[in-house]
């Protein structure tokens, strides 16, 4: 059944548009475009005008259909934001555990929904904070996480058995989790109840954000552990986030986006097959992370592309049968690189319309980047405008009263169905390669990304794409926003605090179960329950990837530009 | 008389930061200005960035930071570069650095420390203007 019924309509939308362009043509002659060429912010050409005949082969029921039905291209749950509102999360991390677990209780007073935990670098690498590559970073982008104690003091108060948990973390994923099923049984809470998410998405990390640790072969093992775990024993929990949002800020296309992180589904679907699990098992704890950029409409088409896209390939593809398995559902952020630290208070605009696009595209939760992040990590006062944007969004603009707003505009059902079919383009290019894992060897991902982060940052440069304040309309000025800074004196505390914790647990006992999670890494024992023994015991996030890192070795990062 | 060899200089980046956008992108713009380029890639410590700095025998070092590790970072391989009378190496850097801490580089001994923003030539320039190759 296509959008419109009647194939005269179409010789009739020809004849229309023939004598538009005619008289077009006489007023550009008169005064000419405003741009030789339009573009978006990936550089996609944008034609004048969209008609019904843009989107004259698509079918209403087969391509876009209702909520909550296949392929869901107007958003997964039937009901969307007239049953609830997205999940407000914003994502924090700061300083001590002490110090986040405090802003935590701030954002959660100020009407947030669920927690994000940002960690600092040594944590995001597998480092405790006395290590000598650790030196200098301690709580500058993160929380520092060093032993259990600080993840138990990270969450204190905070009602982890009703409230979602969302961790940024990527090669120690696998510990961190660990850490919090010990924290909540150690309080009593089963595993079972546990919501929330691990990002463990390694494959974006070669390709785009760079925390890795061990070679990729073992880095998904590991994942795949995590996800036969949680299938079994935290079945609440999203054991990947598959994550566009880090190949988007390393400078991809939207397109690329969107194709590299499905491609990255499919290799972790494929591998968790080969180990013997049933998709619908699986499949419907896996969810999805994307970037809101500064182009609206290619925003929106992307998340309802991204939809449709993995709906197809979970049923076609890998047979899958739960519809669970066909949803992607989604977190997004806002483009942080899109942020300037020129005029930073235009920030919280651009946050604004790309929070805006997240929703109209269907978003299940959410992160707004403060004004401030462009320069440091956001102070209160910053996130909590971030979240009120959020809120503003939901409660006062209307456009979470009803369900795919955009749909059936001709220019997004375009743009939508173009961008789709380049994406599958690309995944098809890296199936001939072998998969994601062989093209990031031949570095295809990386080097993509890299060509068009060059061809944006020209073309900024050349004044063909036009940022405001920094290419057009700056003023010389002196940074008015007040910038968090992080006292030196943390990293000191934190290494007496941790040295403490090792004064006083039982050492004997952790060399044993360091061993445990060594003959579980070589041979092919699930990793969960040795890990969680082992953080119970207060063996430190450092000494377990110390056995990661002794079993796998250690992956170097090949540094094309 | 011997000829003046061509600008060489090393884009490093130092500490676990993995946002290497803007380390890739001046690497291929000093590339294609006619510099020859060493990148470290990622994951450097302040030690190993000097002794390839040394052993490269480069004119200049471009450390790139946005993970707010850059004052402890960058101050270690200006520290380092003195030791090892290497300190005619010219050291500037870049990434996401608040103005109170450029100054305090600067006067440490960092030449010049570049801001979001700033235009690929702009950063060319400053190398063509501040870096003078040695002789072979």
């Amino acid at each position: 059944m296509p959008l419109t019924f009647d194939n005269k309509i179409f010789d009739d939308i020809e004849k229309g548009n023939k004598q538009w362009q005619e008289e077009l043509d006489k007023v550009f002659e008169a005064r000419p475009e405003r741009l030789t060429r339009f573009s978006t912010v990936s550089d996609k050409e944008i034609n004048r005008l969209y008609t019904p005949a843009d989107v004259r082969d698509q079918d209403f029921m087969e391509d876009i259909g209702f909520p909550g039905d296949y392929p869901f291209t107007r958003g997964v749950q039937p009901s969307m934001y007239r049953g609830r509102f997205w999940t407000m999360r914003m994502f924090a991390g700061l300083g001590s555990a002490r110090d986040t677990n405090k802003r935590f209780h701030v954002l959660v007073k100020a009407g947030q929904t669920g927690l994000s935990t940002a960690f600092d670098m040594p944590t995001l690498m597998g480092y405790d904070t006395d290590a000598h590559k650790a030196k200098g970073e301690c709580g500058k982008c993160g929380v520092a996480i060093d032993t259990l104690k600080d993840i138990e003091d990270l969450f204190e108060g905070l009602p982890i058995e009703r409230i979602t948990t969302s961790m940024t973390i990527n090669p120690p994923a696998s510990v961190i989790w660990a850490m919090y099923i010990a924290m909540a049984e150690n309080r009593g809470i089963d595993r079972k109840v546990l919501g929330g998410t691990i990002q463990n998405d390694m494959l974006k990390e070669f390709i785009a954000q760079k925390t890795f640790m061990c070679p990729p072969v073992p880095s998904v093992r590991i994942i795949e552990d995590t996800v036969e775990f949680g299938t079994r024993e935290v079945p609440r929990w999203n054991t990947i986030s598959i994550s566009g949002y880090h190949i988007r800020e390393a400078g991809s296309t939207a397109v690329q986006e969107l194709a590299f992180t499905l491609a990255d589904g499919i290799a972790y679907t494929e591998k968790a097959i080969e180990r013997g699990l049933d998709v619908d098992d699986f499949a419907p704890r896996f969810s999805f992370f994307f970037n809101s950029h500064l182009d609206f409409f290619e925003e929106v088409a992307k998340f309802r592309a991204a939809r449709r896209m993995w709906a197809k390939i979970m049923k076609k593809r890998f047979k899958a049968k739960d519809q669970r398995s066909w949803w992607l559902r989604f977190h997004t952020q806002t483009a942080g690189c899109s942020l300037t630290a020129q005029q930073p208070y235009n920030n919280v605009v651009r946050t604004a319309l790309q929070a805006l696009a997240a929703v109209m595209g269907g978003t299940q939760s959410l992160h707004t980047n403060s004004l401030d992040e462009v320069l440091a990590i956001p102070t209160e006062e910053a996130a909590t405008i971030a979240l009120r944007t959020q809120q503003i969004i939901a409660e006062e603009s209307g456009v979470a009263n009803m369900i795919d707003p955009l749909g059936g505009s001709y220019f997004v059902e375009a743009l939508t169905n173009q961008m789709e079919e380049e994406a599958f383009d690309i995944i098809q290019k890296i199936d001939d390669m072998g998969g994601m894992l062989s093209a990031i060897e031949k570095n295809f991902p990386q080097q993509e990304i890299a060509d068009s982060a060059y061809h944006y940052q020209r073309q900024i440069d050349d004044n063909e794409k036009i940022v405001v304040g920094v290419n057009k309309y700056a003023v010389d000025e002196e940074i008015p926003v007040e910038v968090l800074e992080i006292d030196e004196k943390l990293e000191s505390l934190q290494i007496e605090k941790t040295n403490r914790v090792k004064a006083e647990r039982d050492n004997q006992r952790v060399a044993e179960c360091l061993e445990m999670v060594g003959e579980a890494c070589s041979g092919k024992q699930n990793i969960m329950e040795p890990l969680i023994a082992a953080v119970k015991a207060n063996a430190t996030l450092q000494e377990v990837c110390d056995v990661y890192r002794k079993v796998y070795g250690q992956y170097r990062d090949p540094g094309i530009y | 008389m011997r000829q003046k060899r061509r600008v060489r200089v090393m884009v490093a980046k130092p500490g676990l930061d993995g946002h290497d956008r803007g380390a890739r992108i001046i690497a291929r713009a000093y590339r294609d200005a006619g510099f020859e380029v060493v990148y470290t890639g990622l994951h450097q410590t302040p030690e190993e960035i000097v002794a390839a700095a040394i052993q490269e025998d480069v004119d200049m070092i471009g450390l790139s930071s946005l993970a707010g590790a850059h004052k402890y970072l960058f101050l270690a391989v200006v520290e380092l570069l003195r030791e090892k009378a290497a300190d005619d190496i010219v050291v500037c850097g870049g990434g996401i650095i608040p103005d109170d801490d450029i100054e305090k580089l600067k006067e440490s001994g960092v030449k010049e420390v570049f801001t979001p923003g700033t235009p690929l030539d702009d950063i060319v320039k400053w190398v063509q203007n501040n870096v003078t190759p040695r002789q072979d």
